[in-house]
């Protein structure tokens, strides 16, 4: 990659979980190392089980501070009850309070609490680290239980990999983004020079593609594909491969179904530095088609 | 009974285990609460009897009576609003529908308009009332439509509920295990499985809902699940032998009872060890 430059991005996501995105992720940054690793699935983040990071900074992650009702100024008028659209205030015994896994974080109650009974509190909800891994700087974040959605802490996590490639003078990121089509995918496709999604041959598989194709689409950004245990279910392998040529979205790999990706995960390696295997060969013929293909778009 | 089905890793089989656990009770209600990634009804073909769209409040401002005067935008604590003179923009999905605004403008110049999040359907598979909502390309919010759609289907009559939920342990799966009388956690025997089986576990604690584990592809890693559940006191419902068999059959669209008969049994355990704990319980 060059050593010039803003670094490029490449976005890794699926539509549908368990496709095998994050092991294929973490082959490609074995493969590209020095590179710098974001893992924005930050729902279900993984990466660093295979990565294995040394933490080197880690920054406390703030959701928006949802409301507080002190019990001291409350009369009990019922107003802020009233206004709340989310169910979030707790009535019981003529006493009021706030439940903190349903409130929306609006203020709408403190704003007209005629007795200014109603005030905030700070929720620390997470972390994010900046790390060293066995493949260059990575920055991965946890989340706290049962916390908002993480589309925040994702942004957050993508500014903080691009400032140390560039302070690395790094040319390249890698991204391993969330499944799904919400808040958080939308959230780590920001600022992709390539996304790359990774599906499976399944039927859901190839719905789910679909759907994380029409997102795309509807933002302007072209996908590319891998498809993972293709050779589970011919028909459906075909299906996939037909409706890639027609929503024109390369499929640039096929991985067999295959338990190393398993056997390696339990020895905390990427498939590229498990013991030779036929997928591992495959995820470097795949890697060496991503080269080419962000020559041609870059 | 309402039951959840969850986990913390997309991919574990959430939704295999929902579709057979519903069918090996008979007359129930499915809800498929995965809305961002829909997939219960390949595998159910349900009969579509009716479709309605979800909306989330968004505010519609009349310029001709905007004043300018800012409290709209200082009120959002979402940043969906900016006054520019003496008219607003409004960024819709930004917008969380909290009804501030409304409540805020003095000069009544906002009034309620609606942002479609998603289309929700419902119909019947078999003996099953099948529900099941798809989230609107480009919107990001998924929970109101997991309300949404949960609201409508408590309108069925049968009384036994299964949630098929999406994957993760943030608000959206938090909205769809909300009410649940029990959480089924499924999940795989490795590393992966194994680290987001520990967070789904804790939500499900946090929001006070008994839990136990379907571990699906037994035999595919090691034994760390089992090793797991032993030490924090989680009993394993089921174990689903690893097998290409139901791989392939799943590829293509196959429910697992079809693929291995022989689980049925192990699906009906299931479901009377949860009735008789939440009955003794
Ligand atoms: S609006 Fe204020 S005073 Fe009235 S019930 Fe709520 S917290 Fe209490
Ligand atoms: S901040 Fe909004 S969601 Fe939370 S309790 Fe107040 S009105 Fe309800
Ligand atoms: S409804 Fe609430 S979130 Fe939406 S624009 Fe108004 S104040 Fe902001
Ligand atoms: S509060 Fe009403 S009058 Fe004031 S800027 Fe907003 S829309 Fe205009």
């Amino acid at each position: 990659m060059a050593e010039t430059g803003k670094a490029k991005t490449i976005t890794i996501i699926s539509g549908k979980g368990g496709t095998g995105k994050t092991s294929v992720t973490a082959a490609f940054a074995s493969l590209a190392a020095p590179v710098v690793v974001a893992d924005c699935d930050v729902d279900a983040a993984n990466l660093h089980l295979l990565l294995s990071p040394e933490v080197e900074k880690s920054v406390d992650f703030y959701a928006m501070p949802i409301a507080r009702i002190n019990q001291d100024l409350c009369v009990g008028c019922g107003l802020c009850n009233d206004l709340c659209r989310y169910e979030a205030i707790v009535v019981q015994d003529d006493n009021y309070s706030v439940d903190p896994l349903a409130c929306e974080a609006c203020l709408v109650c403190k704003e007209h609490c005629p007795e200014q009974a109603i005030g905030t509190v700070e929720r620390q909800a997470g972390y994010w680290f900046l790390s060293q891994a066995r493949t260059g700087p990575m920055v991965h974040a946890s989340l706290g239980i049962a916390q908002e959605n993480s589309g925040k802490l994702v942004t957050e996590v993508r500014k903080a990999a691009a400032e140390v490639a560039e302070k690395e003078k790094l040319g390249l990121v890698l991204v391993d983004g969330p499944p799904g089509i919400g808040c958080a995918v939308m959230a780590s496709l920001t600022g992709a020079d390539l996304v790359i999604a990774v599906t499976e041959a399944t039927q859901s598989g190839l719905k789910d593609l679909i759907r994380v194709n029409d997102l795309c689409n509807h933002f302007k950004i072209p996908i590319h594909i891998i498809v993972n245990k293709c050779d589970l279910n011919p028909e459906v392998t075909q299906a996939v491969r037909k409706w890639a040529q027609e929503a024109e979205a390369p499929i640039i790999g096929e991985i067999p179904y295959d338990t190393d990706f398993t056997k390696a995960m339990i020895e905390a390696k990427t498939i590229v530095e498990y013991k030779s295997s036929r997928i591992g060969d495959e995820l470097k013929s795949i890697w060496n088609t991503v080269l080419e293909t962000m020559k041609s778009i870059v | 009974m309402r039951i959840a089905i969850a986990s913390g890793k997309g991919g574990t089989g959430k939704t295999t285990a929902a579709v057979a656990l519903a069918r090996v009770m008979g007359s129930c209600v499915l809800v498929d609460c995965d809305v961002e990634a829909p997939n219960a009804h390949l595998f159910l073909n349900p009969e579509v009897q009716n479709t309605q769209d979800a909306y989330v409040m968004i505010p519609e401002v009349d310029d001709g009576k905007c004043t300018g005067c800012g409290e709209c935008s200082r009120v959002c604590q979402f940043n969906a609003l900016a006054v520019l003179g003496k008219s607003v923009l409004v960024f819709n999905e930004l917008c969380h529908g909290c009804g501030g605004c409304v409540l805020a403008c003095e000069p009544k110049a906002i009034t309620e308009g609606g942002r479609l999040i998603g289309t929700m359907q419902w119909g019947k598979a078999g003996d099953l009332d099948f529900y099941d909502a798809k989230l609107r390309i480009g919107e990001p919010m998924s929970p109101p439509l997991i309300k949404a759609l949960k609201h409508q289907a408590e309108l069925s009559e049968a009384e036994n509920t299964i949630l098929d939920c999406p994957p993760g342990t943030t608000c959206p799966m938090v909205e769809a295990v909300g009410g649940a009388d029990y959480c089924i956690l499924v999940t795989e025997p490795t590393p992966f499985g194994l680290h987001d089986l520990n967070m789904a576990y804790q939500t499900v604690q946090e929001l006070g809902i008994p839990a136990g584990v379907i571990l699906n592809r037994a035999g595919m890693g090691d034994d760390c699940i089992q090793n797991y559940c032993k030490a924090n006191g989680i009993p394993i419902l089921l174990e689903i032998p690893h097998s290409r068999e139901i791989a392939e059959g799943y590829a293509a669209g196959k429910d697992i009872l079809s693929s291995m008969p022989s689980l049925e049994d192990g699906f009906k355990k299931v479901i009377n060890t949860i009735s008789e704990g939440l009955n003794n319980g």
